[in-house]
């Protein structure tokens, strides 16, 4: 390139990549048990058993696409109570809000999947390749048998765990241990095996080779971050005032003109993003603190007191940087305590919701060809479709009711001897009924009448309002 | 810069070759395409030579390259509807012979027996009865209670076997209401004293005075009833009930009187399968007028709700 190449506008940007050197220490540690933790949930959870009686399938978590039913321990939802979903997914969001702007991103640094995952994917590199050094050397040199053996090791290790992740999702989605017993007999079905080949290789490709760049280019946490961001959120500083001016020190040697940054790297060395936190808080940086680790092992090497890179706030920093009187950690900012509200009315909403949730439900669909029919004896007949959502785990009857409509005669079509003073809807699911409605009513505007179910057992009722047609709505 | 570069045109801004394309003092620059659009396009390319090797591609005279896999859309179509006919096989084994009586109380053969016969009924009937047989003018509504041959599910197998006033078949049913004003039994001032009396059999407020009963009686009672109910046997409607088939006004009583009905309707016996007229059956009877025969021990009821 030119001379001038760096005052170039870069338009085209190659992947730079990095290799994060292995590091020990206090956020270290954190981070290897948030991994061991995050991944022990995600492997075992679908193998706890949760007894809901024979009509119901045991897994603790379970989503049942085919049958139309999320277990979670002892809640169960349908596909209608799909708005519990939402509330935890509003829960989750501003969950993440309120640990971003009391604690920085310790999301991204310790308990995002892609970082989990990169981790791991990161350490199988190094148990197989040897550290930063190594792996570069032999990732730059050229073709050896050694650089082959070691690469087919580490991609075939990836692999596996890509694999093991995969089948992992889908036993999710289906019974743990059958779905297990049916990768052990090689026998799985088409889906099942599809899905777990696009999420294996979807796993090898994020976690094995894009890595940071989720983080920098298609998360949009990371974009959207800076909103959730002020001066009193944790981020990961370097002490500017400490460390300038830097420069290499030799043992023994006077500290005068110097600070206490010994430009060695290990900061940038072990980053996993490949950033330099010595340049200020960065958009890629996922605060994580392997740099505050590296750096206190150096500093304790330099007999220098530890936290020249450290957890600290920018109003700290900045103070501290002016020379002013560095003030405390406000913990508690209206920030803080906005998000704790609103996590606490929506957490209150869905408690609510989970409490009161309707055992039985009545669904009713009027007829819409024909609206209405004339019968010969002078009364009008009206058609329903009635859907009865038993959502116990017992069978049970019900007694049909109309309300709001004087003489009607309600009557039921369907297999066998049918009676709306006793319809019958088994266990965990809904009964579909054909029921006509006649009345001797004169041809007049749409009547609202209500349809009353209730349990000839437990009592238990619910209703629905709709309409009661004698004419066409132009008639 | 290495030697080769030497001649080739760099843009002084981004340090980027360009192409040598120049509009209007405009360069393009000659950037590297994404490494991973690159692999996309290759493997595409891959794949679109395999995919006209294996699947019918090229055409050629009397038509196209085979392919090596053998696909065609025929024998896709054959396929799928042999999967199809082999998922029904399994209901049609109970449901064929079986009588309708247990069809009515077996709760997967009717379902099989309703959404067959409700598939057909938009095929073939919709277009005289309506989608949701409600019928028209001279169509008549399938969904109410009153049946001009009858609604036991007997009665409309029949009907749909043999049609109405199918020329040539004899077992179609059969009946012709004379032209009373055409054919000059009835003059004008008769018509529309029997008129008087329809209505007033309508509306239940005939009597023997009126001028029309004495018509009525000689002309009409024979296939309608002394009383106007109606006589299934001929097909002859019932004139005392809520129900017009043909309209209830004067004008349009007058026109049945004047040139007389005889709607038709197809046999379907040739037309359709035994399983399909079925299942059609019990479709239309289902549809909320259906009656019980006599030997249907379940008689379906309209139970009165508030009697309690």
């Amino acid at each position: 390139m030119e001379p001038d190449a760096t005052e170039n506008i870069q338009l085209f940007e190659k992947q730079k990549r990095i290799y994060p050197k292995r590091v020990s220490g206090r956020y270290r540690n954190i981070k290897w048990v948030a991994m061991i933790i995050c991944l022990a949930i995600y492997y075992l959870v679908p193998f706890i058993r949760w007894d809901r009686g024979p009509t119901a399938p045991d897994q603790a978590v379970l989503i049942d696409l085919e049958r139309g039913r999320a277990y979670w321990f002892w809640i169960e939802i349908w596909p209608q109570e799909v708005y519990i979903l939402a509330g935890i997914l509003i829960l989750a969001a501003i969950g993440l809000f309120f640990l971003t702007s009391l604690l920085g991103r310790v999301w991204c640094g310790y308990l995002c999947f892609q970082t989990v995952w990169t981790d791991l994917f990161i350490w199988v590199e190094r148990i197989v390749q040897g550290d930063r050094n190594k792996r570069k050397k032999l990732r730059e040199g050229p073709w050896t048998r050694e650089k082959f053996i070691k690469l087919t090791i580490t991609h075939i290790i990836w692999l596996g765990i890509a694999w093991c992740t995969a089948g992992s999702f889908i036993l999710y989605f289906n019974d743990a241990p059958t779905i297990v017993q049916d990768f052990l007999n090689f026998n799985v079905s088409p889906t099942v095996l599809g899905f777990v080949v696009g999420l294996t290789f979807m796993t090898y490709l994020m976690a094995g080779f894009a890595r940071e760049q989720v983080c920098t280019y298609m998360c949009p946490y990371a974009r959207f971050q800076s909103a959730m961001f002020d001066k009193d959120t944790l981020i990961i500083g370097y002490d500017e005032k400490r460390g300038e001016p830097r420069g290499k020190h030799k043992k023994g040697a006077d500290w005068s003109n110097l600070g206490d940054c010994i430009n060695c790297y290990a900061c940038v060395n072990v980053c996993p993003t490949g950033i330099d936190i010595r340049d200020g808080l960065q958009m890629e940086c996922i605060a994580c603190g392997l740099c505050a680790d590296a750096c206190d092992d150096i500093m304790d090497k330099v007999d220098l007191p530890r936290g020249l890179v450290r957890y600290d706030t920018e109003r700290r920093l900045e103070e501290k940087n002016k020379g002013l009187p560095v003030s405390k950690l406000r913990i508690l900012r209206p920030r803080t305590i906005y998000y704790t509200v609103v996590i606490t009315i929506v957490g209150f909403i869905m408690l609510y919701a989970l409490i009161n949730r309707p055992l039985l439900e009545l669904n009713v669909l009027h007829d819409r060809n024909p609206l209405f029919v004339q019968l010969s004896g002078g009364n009008i007949r009206n058609g329903y479709d009635i859907k009865i959502l038993n959502k116990t785990h017992n069978n049970h009857s019900y007694r049909l009711d109309v309300e709001g409509l004087e003489g009607a005669q309600i009557s039921m079509v369907g297999a066998g001897n049918l009676d709306a003073q006793e319809i019958s809807v088994a266990a965990d699911s809904v009964g579909q009924n054909k029921v006509f409605i006649q009345a001797p009513v004169s041809k007049q505007e749409p009547i609202v009448i209500t349809f009353i179910i209730k349990d000839i057992h437990s009592g238990l009722s619910a209703k629905y309002k709709t309409m009661f047609i004698s004419r066409k709505p132009h008639g | 810069m290495s030697e080769d570069n030497i001649n080739k045109d760099m843009d002084k801004v981004s340090g980027v070759e360009t192409t040598g394309h120049e509009w209007d003092g405009l360069k393009e620059l000659n950037n590297p395409l994404p490494r991973w659009w690159v692999w996309v396009f290759l493997v595409s390319c891959i794949w679109g030579v395999w995919y006209m090797i294996a699947y019918p591609a090229w055409p050629v005279a009397g038509g196209a390259t085979k392919g090596t896999s053998g696909y065609t859309q025929f024998k896709e179509l054959t396929q799928s509807q042999s999967e199809i006919i082999a998922r029904q096989a399994v209901y049609l084994e109970s449901f064929e012979g079986t009588d309708f009586n247990t069809i009515m109380n077996d709760s997967a053969l009717y379902a099989f027996a309703y959404a067959g016969g409700k598939a057909a009924f938009k095929d073939n009937c919709a277009t005289c009865h309506g989608s949701g047989a409600e019928g028209s003018k001279g169509y008549p509504n399938l969904n109410d209670d009153d049946w001009l041959w009858g609604g036991t599910v007997g009665d409309i197998y029949t009907t749909l076997q043999h049609g109405i006033r199918v020329e040539g078949n004899y077992d179609t049913r059969l009946s012709q209401m004379p032209a009373f004003g055409k054919d000059e039994i009835l003059n004008r001032e008769e018509i529309n004293q029997t008129i008087d009396y329809v209505l007033a059999l309508h509306n239940a407020s005939a009597t023997e005075n009126m001028a029309g009963h004495t018509i009525f009686q000689n002309n009409c009672a024979s296939c309608h009833g002394a009383n106007g109910k109606g006589l299934r046997e001929f097909g002859a409607p019932n004139l005392a009930d809520a129900i017009w088939l043909y309209g209830g006004n004067r004008a349009d009583i007058y026109e049945s009187i004047f040139n007389a009905r005889s709607g038709m309707m197809p046999a379907w016996k040739n037309r359709l399968d035994e399983n399909t007229i079925r299942q059609l059956s019990v479709y239309v009877h289902e549809l909320g007028g259906g009656e019980a025969s006599v030997a249907d021990a379940n008689a379906k009821a309209v139970r009165p709700l508030l009697e309690e």
